[in-house]
């Protein structure tokens, strides 16, 4: 009994988890990788990202394929386990052979899998906002590096517009990507003249949920004159308790504006909002942008997932942006190789939602616009400041002393991501 | 006569689907509502109306200009007009007019007639920023201190304490004279006080400091920092404020300490519910339930679809009232679930307690993912009630929030049902009977696998309660359960296995040794700290803080 049981135990964590593996073998058709999470912690965001690649290649195939080929995707779950990435990585590469992968969430699960791209030579696309300090030759990354978020977000907040805060809390999860960050913004801080004791740090753990205590620490450090501000890298799940506790002690945005870099559309649907109206977040898109193609894509994406209600966010625009332009790529050189397609990618250029058009540069991240968006009552952001125009990616920050020099460029005379003198001297 | 059906006209004549008698008509009328408008704009309305249409400005600086004259006019209409401003209620009609919008109803907010004929769709809402809503408040502050509303005054007495000033001094004597109600009083002469502070005489401000060293506000406490900080400071005002800001600060160390204490017992209630559920199925009957934390999710989604009922099928006042039902909807399904868990699994497991494991932790997935196929992964938006929204001050310092504290009464009640449940009723008896001695108490008469069943049932629905109540405070995500399995186990085994008193205890002291810890450890180090001393103890305790003693003990072991 207890066997059978367990069998099927094992057999029902086994269909859940791998729901649509392909099975079908390439003759006339071109496979691409999709390493999200459908399950675990980060099943919350990830799963959406699949979605989106899903509904890319659906529109692709419609339109008569690629090279003339039909377009599948291989879509595994890496269950928000780190080393689960790496393995599914490799199967992806080496078993299934495809093309390209979209995939990633965390931080962490990037650096689990970048070893295995850069030993099997494959190609992946990245499609979230990170702490920049990277770039590698086999990924390409879509979503903002910190000088296209925290920065402007917080010079915004400096600003008269924004309310000239001269305090700052920075609160995160404990992990690298809050780490660094807060690194690069605390030196970004002092060089603008912010006094060190005009900064609080604090960090709690992945899921903390109880946050009387941050909070209250929050209101008093606050309560010294001067204007305060807090820049959240809370991530994931801690998310909806601290903006409950935040509204419930009677913070308003007014008085101290709460700045996230990791709470969009997608997050605010698990969240009363009418108590956080004008609480910030800082992204490069947001649903509420208005243009055609922006409509375009909100429509594709609800007659897609067959449910109006659902939101788009930063990260799926991401995706579109990577995958038009991987698409772009492919036809241009003719070839789903890797090598000629990294070639071909860069300087391509994708109309994006967010109105602008964004830039595939030589160190493999993105030009893209910076907005900073006030949360509704709806759940939706209003745009209340954004740059004219898009703004190049750093992928190593100016403001931290170690990475001074670094140059990531993998054209012609550096072919490098992280080097201080070029790979090809004359 | 006519302004009251000025839109329905307009848009009869764009959209130009009028028979031509009615169109006549319709001229008539239209020229009616020009005349009206323009009379009314020229006799009293002038500068309102332009300072109205100046709200719909392009940039947010003159928006805030507009905003301050508003304030600065006097009129009594400014009053909506701004307050619909913050609540992002105004909008552009696409004539141009502006309006105030209230659930189904539109304004003019220059005639406050009401409106028809304009759709939500073409209107345009009037954006503003946190810089914006913080003039507004000012500008309303200084508009409702004569307010007819009590609470209305009450805010903006407690908000002039923000931004004091000469010009807020006069305002503040003003109202002062005309206030009736003693607490509103005080606080605007609080306000008052701080307004010297900043601008009055040398006696007023010593009065002031006097005064105001009797508070635990940390905003006053803000304020006396600064005025001791400034340069040019007179000595006898020195030492006024040293001594004021050096009893300030003793009543804010008592004040923090009872923030803490406060925190730590919120937290122990938490924690509290969240094991109560398993201090039965693990504690009473022996069984390593893995899949309590899914029970406790069953319970939150439980509580967000009684909400979803409530809205969709109920007139919208009875919202606030969707957690009556949710309670009882959580327990009767969780115990329902957990009745099928036993009488499926767990019944073939007694005494296995690594298969059990296995098997309750097989079914915690299982309940995750099928939570996962019915609702999506993303998390689910549960609203507090608004009488569970916000909270209160009870000293100056620290807020108590309303959630918080429901979320303590209600665990006590639980707890204090379920010690009744177990000590006074017969089923209670039975089930203490069957986990001290099953085969005695079958021989007695007792229909064992029946009260295994119900007891499983009964820890099981408790943990339902406990989703409905964390549903308040956090995230309802199928990963829900994960996140308190590992807590409450360490409540139960702290606590002492088999014993509810041991269980409240443990919860309570785990709480409150958290909160002490966090100020000075960080969130972080502050559970490592705890985790650890948990770990001592029960290596010199191995059964717990209350440890049951005797024959039940040694058969348990």
């Amino acid at each position: 009994m207890v066997k059978e049981i367990w069998h099927a135990v094992i057999a029902a964590a086994v269909i859940a988890g791998v729901p649509m593996a392909a099975t079908a073998q390439s003759g006339g058709t071109i496979k691409i990788g999709v390493l999200h999470s459908l399950s675990g912690t980060m099943a919350i965001s990830e799963t959406t990202l699949k979605d989106t690649i899903l509904m890319m290649v659906d529109d692709m195939n419609k339109k008569g394929g690629l090279l003339g080929k039909k377009v599948e995707a291989a879509v595994v779950d890496p269950a928000s386990n780190w080393p689960l990435f790496a393995e599914k990585a490799r199967d992806l590469l080496s078993k299934e052979k495809v093309a390209a992968v979209f995939g990633c969430w965390t931080s962490v699960s990037r650096k689990s899998v970048l070893p295995v791209f850069e030993e099997l030579n494959g190609l992946l696309f990245y499609p979230v906002q990170y702490e920049g300090e990277e770039s590698s030759k086999n990924v390409f990354y879509t979503g903002a590096a910190p000088n296209q978020q925290a920065i402007p977000a917080v010079e915004y907040l400096m600003d008269n517009e924004g309310g000239a805060a001269k305090r700052w809390v920075l609160e995160g999860t404990d992990y690298v990507y809050p780490r660094t960050t807060n690194k690069i913004l605390e030196a970004f801080l002092k060089s603008k003249g912010v006094a060190p004791e005009d900064i609080k740090i604090n960090y709690t753990p992945f899921g903390h949920s109880d946050w009387q205590t941050e909070v209250a620490a929050i209101k008093s450090f606050a309560s010294a004159g001067k204007k305060t501000a807090v820049v959240s890298t809370i991530n994931g799940d801690a998310n909806v308790p601290f903006y409950k506790e935040l509204a419930n002690a009677g913070i308003k945005a007014s008085d101290i504006p709460v700045v996230a870099f990791s709470v969009g559309e997608e997050e605010l649907a698990g969240i009363d909002t009418k108590n956080l109206v004008g609480h910030l977040a800082a992204w490069n898109y947001f649903q509420s942008v208005k243009n055609p193609t922006n409509e375009a894509f909100i429509k594709q994406w609800h007659d897609f997932i067959k449910n109006p209600k659902r939101v788009t966010n930063d990260p799926m625009e991401a995706h579109y942006i990577g995958f038009k332009m991987w698409e772009q790529a492919v036809r241009q050189a003719g070839t789903t190789d890797v090598d000629a397609v990294r070639q071909a990618m860069y300087g391509q250029k994708v109309k994006a939602p967010s109105g602008l058009v964004a830039v595939m540069n030589t160190n493999h991240h993105l030009s893209k616009p910076v907005m900073i968006g006030e949360i509704q009552a709806n759940g939706q952001f209003d745009i209340v400041w954004q740059t004219k125009e898009a703004i190049k990616a750093d992928a190593w920050s100016p403001y931290l002393p170690e990475d001074k020099g670094k140059i990531a460029d993998w054209t012609y005379p550096w072919v490098c991501g992280n080097c201080t003198a070029p790979k090809y001297a004359d | 006569m006519g302004a009251r059906r000025p839109s329905p006209a307009m848009r009869a004549m764009r959209e130009r689907v009028l028979s031509t008698a009615k169109r006549v008509r319709v001229l008539l009328l239209s020229g009616l509502v020009l005349l009206a408008i323009v009379g009314a704009s020229s006799a009293w309305a002038d500068e309102f109306a332009t300072l109205l249409s100046d709200l719909a400005g392009a940039s947010f600086a003159d928006k805030e200009k507009a905003v301050i004259a508003l304030g600065r006019l006097g009129d009594e209409r400014a009053v909506a007009v701004l307050t619909a401003l913050k609540d992002g209620r105004l909008i552009k009609a696409p004539d141009g007019r502006i309006l105030v919008s209230d659930a189904a109803r539109l304004t003019d907010p220059i005639t406050g007639t009401s409106v028809s004929g304009v759709a939500a769709d073409d209107a345009e809402r009037i954006r503003l920023n946190n810089r914006l809503r913080g003039t507004i408040e000012g500008a309303l502050g200084e508009l409702t201190l004569f307010s007819s509303d009590p609470a209305a005054r009450l805010a903006a007495a407690q908000d002039a304490l923000r931004h004091p000033s000469a010009d807020q001094a006069a305002l503040l004597e003003r109202a002062i004279a005309a206030e009736q109600d003693t607490a509103i009083k005080a606080a605007m002469q609080q306000s008052l006080l701080a307004s010297h502070l900043v601008a009055g005489s040398k006696a007023e401000k010593l009065a002031a400091v006097r005064a105001l060293g009797g508070t635990t506000d940390p905003q006053i406490k803000n304020l006396l920092d600064q005025f001791r900080a400034a340069p040019d400071i007179d000595r006898d005002l020195r030492q006024a404020a040293d001594s004021a800001l050096a009893s300030i600060q003793n009543r804010l160390r008592l004040v923090g300490l009872a923030a803490s204490l406060f925190e730590g017992v919120s937290l122990g209630s938490v924690l509290l519910l969240a094991a109560i559920g398993l201090a039965i199925t693990f504690g009473v009957m022996g069984v390593i339930n893995m899949a309590h934390g899914e029970m406790i999710m069953l319970g939150a989604y439980a509580a967000y679809v009684c909400q979803q009922l409530f809205r969709a099928f109920l007139p919208p006042g009875w919202i606030d009232a969707y957690l009556v039902l949710a309670v009882p909807v959580a327990f009767i399904f969780t115990a329902g679930v957990g009745v099928l868990l036993e009488r499926s699994v767990i019944r073939f497991l007694y005494g296995r307690p690594l298969e059990t494991l296995l098997a309750t932790w097989g079914a915690s997935l299982i309940l995750q993912q099928a939570v996962r196929s019915v609702f999506g992964s993303p998390n689910r938006e549960v609203a507090n009630p608004t009488w569970m929204t916000g909270g209160f001050d009870p000293i100056g310092g620290f807020t108590i929030t309303w959630n918080r504290l429901a979320i303590i009464v209600f665990c006590l009640i639980v707890l204090g049902v379920l010690a009744l449940i177990l000590n006074r009723t017969s089923f209670g008896l039975h089930m203490r009977a069957v986990t001290q001695n099953r085969a005695m108490a079958s021989v007695m008469g007792i229909r064992s696998a029946r009260i295994d069943a119900l007891t499983f049932g009964l820890g099981s629905g408790v943990a339902g309660m406990a989703g409905v109540a964390l549903s308040q405070i956090g995230n309802v995500s199928p990963n829900l359960g994960t996140i308190y399995i590992v807590d409450s186990f360490l409540v139960v085994v702290f606590g002492g296995v088999g014993n509810l008193m041991g269980t409240l205890v443990g919860a309570l002291s785990l709480g409150i040794a958290n909160k002490f810890l966090e100020p000075v450890a960080g969130a972080i180090l502050g559970k490592i700290v705890v985790l650890v001393a948990i770990i001592l103890f029960i290596q010199r305790r191995p059964r717990g803080l209350f440890a049951l003693k005797g024959r039940t003990a040694e058969a348990e072991a």
